[in-house]
């Protein structure tokens, strides 16, 4: 029944509550997904760091020396660092994720969860040792 | 062992208050009794006045849906464990939450009733087959396919764990989506074009940011999560194809 009307003993009035603005905060679980949320933010950040780099490669020897002494920089530094723990959260729960929306078969059957998150935990492990092994190894 | 527990439950009489408030009962505390037995035994031997829903005491028919100690709960299926271990004292009671409540433990279901229509859960064929021609046989992988879907008790813990829902409540929710995918994932159905325009539309799956809840607190392994997430990765797929392929117009 709309809100408002008064109590009558066929149109009782109902009681609506209202979530509170920090509902995220009561429960862990709920914390966790808000975090989950957040690392949208450092995964964006690293992205535009990313193109600013192209952008100084592309302006020169100079610019580019200029933005790699920037990284060096402690403040730099300690926003990577953080940044890496909000991305390596992202990456870890999000692959934990893929047996809510992919079902693979395989001989009729149904690949359990645990096969499913094993086998993507192992391409990303192979995919990050490929990439560390292209910008690190001289 | 403590012989009594004490339970804290939530009052609401719309013809004396306008606000709501908790009152205690103190019940015999006994291993084998569910928290349906202890609001039983207050409604039996306390106060006849205590208002709340069930039925089947065995987990099949959803009625008995309500939050202990703030997280949604069958009531029929949940076992006082004694305080001293890991439920707080004294046991909290409340109506599921995100619903309008109508008195005491009961809340109001019409939205999701609303909802759950606009799901169309039940198959559709665009043309159906006489009697004459005999049943509509399916193999066990068929069966498969949906069967985890069709489990639903339609008990609604999944909009009370689900944040989204209680935000925004136009958003249609875990249950409707999950049975509307049960007859999506039915090979005798021909109707998921029509209940697209419901699931996949703005109030539809899109809503869910996979807080994953609805799943954990499921009594029946549904896994509305699932069928949500599905849900998008199929019509993402129907959108690459409709963009990509020459013919994919005719296939989205």
């Amino acid at each position: 029944m709309p809100a408002g009307l008064p109590h009558t003993p066929l149109h009782p009035r109902w009681y609506r509550r209202r979530m509170p603005i920090f509902w995220w905060a009561h429960q862990w679980v709920h914390a966790r997904f808000i975090l989950r949320e957040l690392t949208s933010v450092f995964v964006a950040a690293y992205a535009l760091v990313l193109l600013a780099q192209v952008r100084a490669l592309e302006q020169g020897v100079v610019a580019y020396t200029q933005f790699q002494e920037w990284l060096r920089t402690p403040a730099v530094l300690i926003l990577h660092a953080v940044a890496l723990l909000f991305v390596l959260f992202h990456s870890i729960t999000w692959l934990r994720l893929a047996p809510r929306a992919l079902v693979v078969r395989l001989a009729g059957r149904r690949l359990p969860d645990s096969a499913l998150v094993a086998a993507n935990y192992l391409a990303w492990g192979v995919c990050s040792a490929a990439i560390a092994w292209f910008v690190l190894v001289p | 062992m403590p012989e009594t527990i004490n339970l804290e439950v939530f009052r609401y009489r719309p013809e004396e208050e306008s606000e709501p408030s908790y009152q205690s009962y103190e019940v015999p505390y006994r291993e084998d009794w569910v928290i349906l037995d202890a609001l039983n035994y207050i409604k039996d031997n306390l106060d006849g006045s205590l208002s709340y829903r069930w039925s089947c005491r065995m987990g099949v028919c959803g009625s008995c849906g309500m939050m202990v100690n703030g997280k949604p709960t069958l009531t029929c299926a949940t076992f006082m464990d004694p305080p001293s271990a890991s439920w707080p004292k004294p046991v909290k009671i409340a109506p599921l939450d995100h619903f309008p409540v109508i008195r005491d433990l009961v809340i109001a279901m019409d939205d999701f009733m609303k909802k759950l229509k606009a799901a169309k859960p039940w198959i559709i064929r665009e043309e159906d087959r006489p009697v004459s021609q005999g049943e509509y046989n399916q193999t066990p992988a068929q069966l498969d396919a949906y069967k985890q879907f069709s489990m639903c008790i339609n008990c609604l813990l999944c909009y009370s764990a689900c944040p989204v829902y209680g935000l925004e409540p136009r958003f249609i929710g875990p249950a409707a989506i999950a049975l509307g995918q049960r007859y999506n994932f039915d090979n005798r159905d021909e109707g998921a074009a029509q209940r697209n325009e419901v699931l996949a539309g703005d109030e539809g799956i899109w809503q869910c940011t996979l807080v994953g809840e609805c799943s954990v607190v499921c009594p029946k392994d549904v896994d509305p999560a699932a069928a949500i997430q599905r849900y998008k990765v199929a019509t993402t797929m129907d959108w690459f194809k409709s963009m990509l392929l020459p013919w994919g117009a005719n296939r989205a």
